[in-house]
């Protein structure tokens, strides 16, 4: 079934069936592999992509029923300004080792920082609760998201 | 020509960073190749089972499927394995657990390949299994291998029925020592599988040319244990196959030996295209590895001054149905038994049980987090049973200074007493166990402190290194070291460049391919920056000597009178203007004279594990094994005694790691690897339901999240300059996962006073223990 989907700002014209997920068309369809797929069942979240401003996983969701949305992969944030401090922050802070959870990552923490300029260590551990990484342990990948929040207010308040 | 700043000891962050935070970074899932096939997996569905056959007719006449292979595509005669040759690509003419591979389906797409893979009809005739290790020792249990004692092996084994291996060691005579102990504590423990759980599933790609020459990308921690499991089960020389490795997604042990190559490889050569192969999660689980349950009977005598003195150690090993890295678990699990401690009556011994399970292997610690959770709780029974602290009777049997290790090998570097002072200091551990109170409205969270230490190696086999000068005097560094995310390739960057004394940028480091790189046995073994790094200083040595035989051509001097000075250039001692560039040297080299620069470099751990004089050994499966690194860990407790919960609101991991080349990749290291111990210290079990894993999954499989991240984790990094390595350093891969466990379970002892002897230390557990105790209601 042919269908239309709004990807980083753009129309794509895609085939999916009705149990194709999104994460699926993305990957298959038009080569966007920063979102991975980890346990195509909703637990580790290294396939988080943005739909209309909130983190979603990819791989439990349909394709059709991102119909309408706004879907946005990692490679449609990398140039946002806010994205590319989070980038800096997690190069600076070592906040990545074999970097298979990185995108998702990266993709939930820019949609916290969207929501919330200033959040606390206890809101980022909340806001990526879904995002699971085995190599860092998680601490390197809190300091950096704080320290990207922190650039961040600093340049909205020059 | 960038400005030298010091490469050794500076946080650089990784070279690949770029590729990362941008989503580019390629793993083997986003490899796409002109043609490609897609493959999918038939797995048993039986513990133990003989195939009579296979019914490919359905399967094959799906529109789409290009190939099957079966067992019969198999030569009974190749078989692989790192210590015994048990194990064929995938099952032949038998299945030995559930989810064992027996089949593989290549098709135009993935869907048509798993749809083709639900089509293979397997016809077995159903044999009695057994899952228990103990069980599987005893006479009569169903045979995991027909004539295991037949197998090729590379050592001494004693395999035989289903003892896989055999191992004992020891050192002075134990039996006759207990009766000097004034204290002995002597318990029974168990630990559990647990799944290494990278987050990228294993997977494949290979492609056939026209020759037959295979090329195979994977996700992997050595190209070349890939080429030789390959090679060896499939019976092809190795020239006929290339391996290489694309980014790949953590490893921690699962990807060091085979997981689906072999049998993506046989799939490739039978549908002659292109095929990409990889598991869903599930089947991650339940066909790759996972560590190793232990059974441990332990016995620890010391004098009435806390003077250790005697220990007896036994261990049984659940194997699974392939000896993979088993023996070597075993042999490390029993050298390491003891600790980082003087005991002079020791006596190791354990066998590998063969069982109708998945293969158990290399899981960072190697069976060290096994065997410390059980010793480090009997040394704070003993100290308790004593009244001394915990910290205190430590202290007086550490290994300081060249105190040899357990069966005799000689220490260079030991900075066990900084590290365990550092955790001691920064955790208050004086005034914290004696300040330590309960929390919550009952005061039903009661508070502990537990101390562990631990060592690991960093080291084995061969590995090396070929640094080569371009003709713009920049360097290309190729080691063969796969880096699994650790940061091995940064590490190895700023050792060359250190060497050279020019900038980390002006060095280049090759991707692994067994064609073109210098043999590396692996990433494993916290090896890779002590013994690759080695053979980069090595290397880069004879780059410099043929730089400074240039030079002295050029600039008509003796070499002895030339030094390589920062930035990429060699001058005359003491005339500060007198010197040439490096891009002026190599261009000499290349075209006019002695021809391009090529340092190289190889060697083997050869220091010996065993002195003859000191120690008795049988069934030792590694002669060499490497140098020692240090760690001690401070971790407070919360034990909710009414649910039975346990968490670690703080923790102080302090690490000797010689030198660290990169202190933030090292603290990265440690922070991980504690995150990691957490999980298997309170979360993290497989459990099987008769032969079938019943979690095969991350919703029923519970790995820390941040959840679960102390308030306080604190890593601290501790250098003795081992002599012997690049610029000091040792090793520090696995080493901050060792004392977690054990940690942990001294901080709830010591919080509710009960001894917890099985992992994972879940709720339920403690719970019950609480109730046994009479602590809990």
């Amino acid at each position: 079934m042919k269908l239309e989907l709004q990807i980083n700002g753009e129309a794509a014209a895609v085939e999916a069936g009705l149990h194709d997920t999104l994460l699926t068309v993305l990957r298959d369809q038009l080569q966007l592999n920063a979102a991975k797929r980890g346990c195509n069942q909703g637990v580790c979240g290294v396939c988080t992509v943005n739909v209309d401003g909130w983190p979603a996983r990819a791989c439990l969701s349909l394709a059709h029923g991102c119909e309408g949305a706004q879907v946005r992969t990692l490679e449609g944030l990398n140039d946002t300004p806010r994205m590319q401090a989070l980038q800096r922050a997690f190069t600076e802070a070592g906040a990545f080792q074999c970097g298979f959870c990185t995108p998702g990552m990266l993709v939930a923490a820019e949609a916290l920082l969207a929501r919330e300029p200033a959040p606390d260590a206890a809101a980022v551990k909340q806001a990526l609760s879904g995002n699971l990484c085995r190599c860092t342990g998680y601490l390197k990948i809190v300091e950096a998201v704080l320290a990207a929040a922190a650039v961040l207010r600093q340049e909205a308040a020059a | 020509m960038s400005h030298f700043v010091q490469a050794v000891g500076a946080s650089i962050p990784q070279l690949d960073s770029d590729e990362k935070v941008t989503g580019r970074a390629q793993y083997i899932a986003d490899l796409w190749r002109p043609g490609m096939l897609h493959a999918a997996i038939v797995q048993s569905p039986h513990a133990h089972a003989r195939i009579r056959g296979y019914d490919l007719q359905a399967a094959l006449a799906l529109p789409g499927v290009r190939a099957i292979v079966t067992g019969d595509d198999l030569d009974e005669r190749h078989r692989m394995g790192a210590f015994i040759k048990d194990e064929p690509g995938f099952a032949k003419g038998k299945v030995r657990y559930v989810g064992e591979i027996v089949a593989a389906v290549a098709a135009d797409t993935e869907a048509i390949a798993r749809a083709a893979a639900r089509l293979v009809r397997v016809d077995y005739e159903v044999l009695p299994a057994v899952t228990d290790p103990e069980a599987a020792l005893q006479p009569g249990a169903p045979l995991v291998h027909d004539d295991a004692a037949s197998y090729v092996k590379v050592f001494d084994a004693g395999t035989q029925g289903n003892v896989c291996s055999r191992t004992r060691l020891s050192e002075g005579d134990a039996a006759a020592a207990w009766a000097q102990c004034d204290v002995i504590v002597e318990r029974r423990y168990q630990t559990q599988a647990q799944a290494h759980l990278s987050l990228e599933p294993c997977g494949a790609l290979a492609e056939v040319d026209a020759q037959g020459r295979i090329t195979l990308w994977s996700a992997n921690q050595s190209v070349f244990r890939v080429q030789a499991n390959v090679c060896e089960s499939l019976g092809l020389p190795m020239t006929r196959l290339r391996c290489q490795t694309p980014r790949v997604g953590a490893g921690f042990g699962n990807k060091m030996e085979a997981h689906v190559q072999p049998v993506l490889v046989r799939l490739a050569m039978k549908a002659r295209r292109t095929v990409r192969l990889i598991l869903s999660r599930e089947e991650d689980f339940e066909t790759v590895r996972a560590r190793h349950p232990f059974v441990i009977r332990m016995k620890t005598g010391a004098k009435r001054d806390g003077t250790l003195l005697a220990r007896e150690v036994e261990l049984i090993l659940d194997g699974g149905a392939y000896g993979d890295d088993s023996p070597g678990v075993l042999g490390y699990a029993l050298l390491m038994n003891v600790g980082p401690y003087n005991i002079p009556h020791v006596d190791a011994h354990g066998q590998v049980a063969y069982t109708h399970k998945m293969r158990f292997g290399a899981f960072r610690g190697f069976g060290v987090p096994q065997v410390t959770f059980a010793s480090e709780q009997q040394i704070d029974e003993i100290a308790q049973q004593l009244g001394l602290d915990p910290i205190e009777l430590r202290r007086r049997n550490l290994k300081t200074g060249n105190d040899p290790w357990f069966c005799g090998q000689q220490v260079a570097s030991n900075g066990l007493t900084p590290c365990l002072a550092m955790v001691e200091h920064a955790s208050g551990w004086q005034a914290a166990r004696a300040a330590r109170a309960t929390r919550g409205a009952q005061g039903d969270k009661r508070i502990g402190y537990g101390v562990a230490t631990s060592a690991h190696i960093g080291g084995l086999l061969a590995s090396g290194a070929i640094v080569r000068m371009l003709e713009d005097g920049s360097v290309l560094l190729n080691t063969g070291a796969v880096d699994i995310g650790q940061g091995s390739n940064t590490v190895l960057t700023q050792i060359c460049a250190e060497a050279l004394q020019i900038a980390p940028e002006q060095v280049a480091i090759a991707s692994p391919d067994t064609d073109g790189s210098p043999y590396n046995w692996g990433t494993t073994a916290s090896r890779v920056t002590y013994v690759a790094g080695r053979s980069v200083v090595q290397a880069a040595a004879e780059v410099e000597k043929k730089l400074k035989q240039h030079a002295s051509e050029m600039l008509e001097c003796a070499v002895e009178d030339l030094e390589l000075r920062a930035g990429g250039r060699v001058g005359l001692k003491g005339v500060p203007g007198r010197e040439l560039p490096f891009a002026a040297i190599s261009g000499r080299a290349h075209w006019a004279a002695g021809g391009p620069i090529i340092g190289s470099h190889s060697w083997v751990f050869d220091q010996k594990t065993v002195d003859p004089k000191r120690a008795v050994a049988t069934g030792l499966p590694f002669q060499q094994i490497g140098i020692f690194s240090f760690t001690a860990l401070v971790v407070e407790v919360e034990v909710d005694t009414l649910t039975g919960k346990v968490r670690v609101p703080r923790a102080w991991s302090a690490v000797d790691v010689g030198r660290a080349i990169n202190p933030q990749l090292v603290t990265g290291q440690i922070e991980g690897a504690f995150v990691q111990g957490l999980g298997f210290a309170l979360t993290e079990e497989m459990v099987w339901d008769g032969a079938k894993l019943a979690n095969p999954t991350l919703m029923d499989y519970k790995i820390p999240t941040f959840a679960e991240l102390p308030e306080v984790l604190k890593a601290y990094i501790v250098e003795s300059h081992e002599p012997t390595g690049p610029f000091g350093a040792k090793s520090v891969g696995e080493i901050g996962m060792n004392a977690v466990a054990a940690a942990i379970a001294n901080g709830v002892a010591d919080a509710v006073g009960v001894r917890i002897d099985r992992l994972p230390m879940s709720g339920e557990r403690v719970l019950q223990a609480l109730q046994q105790a009479g602590v809990a209601a």
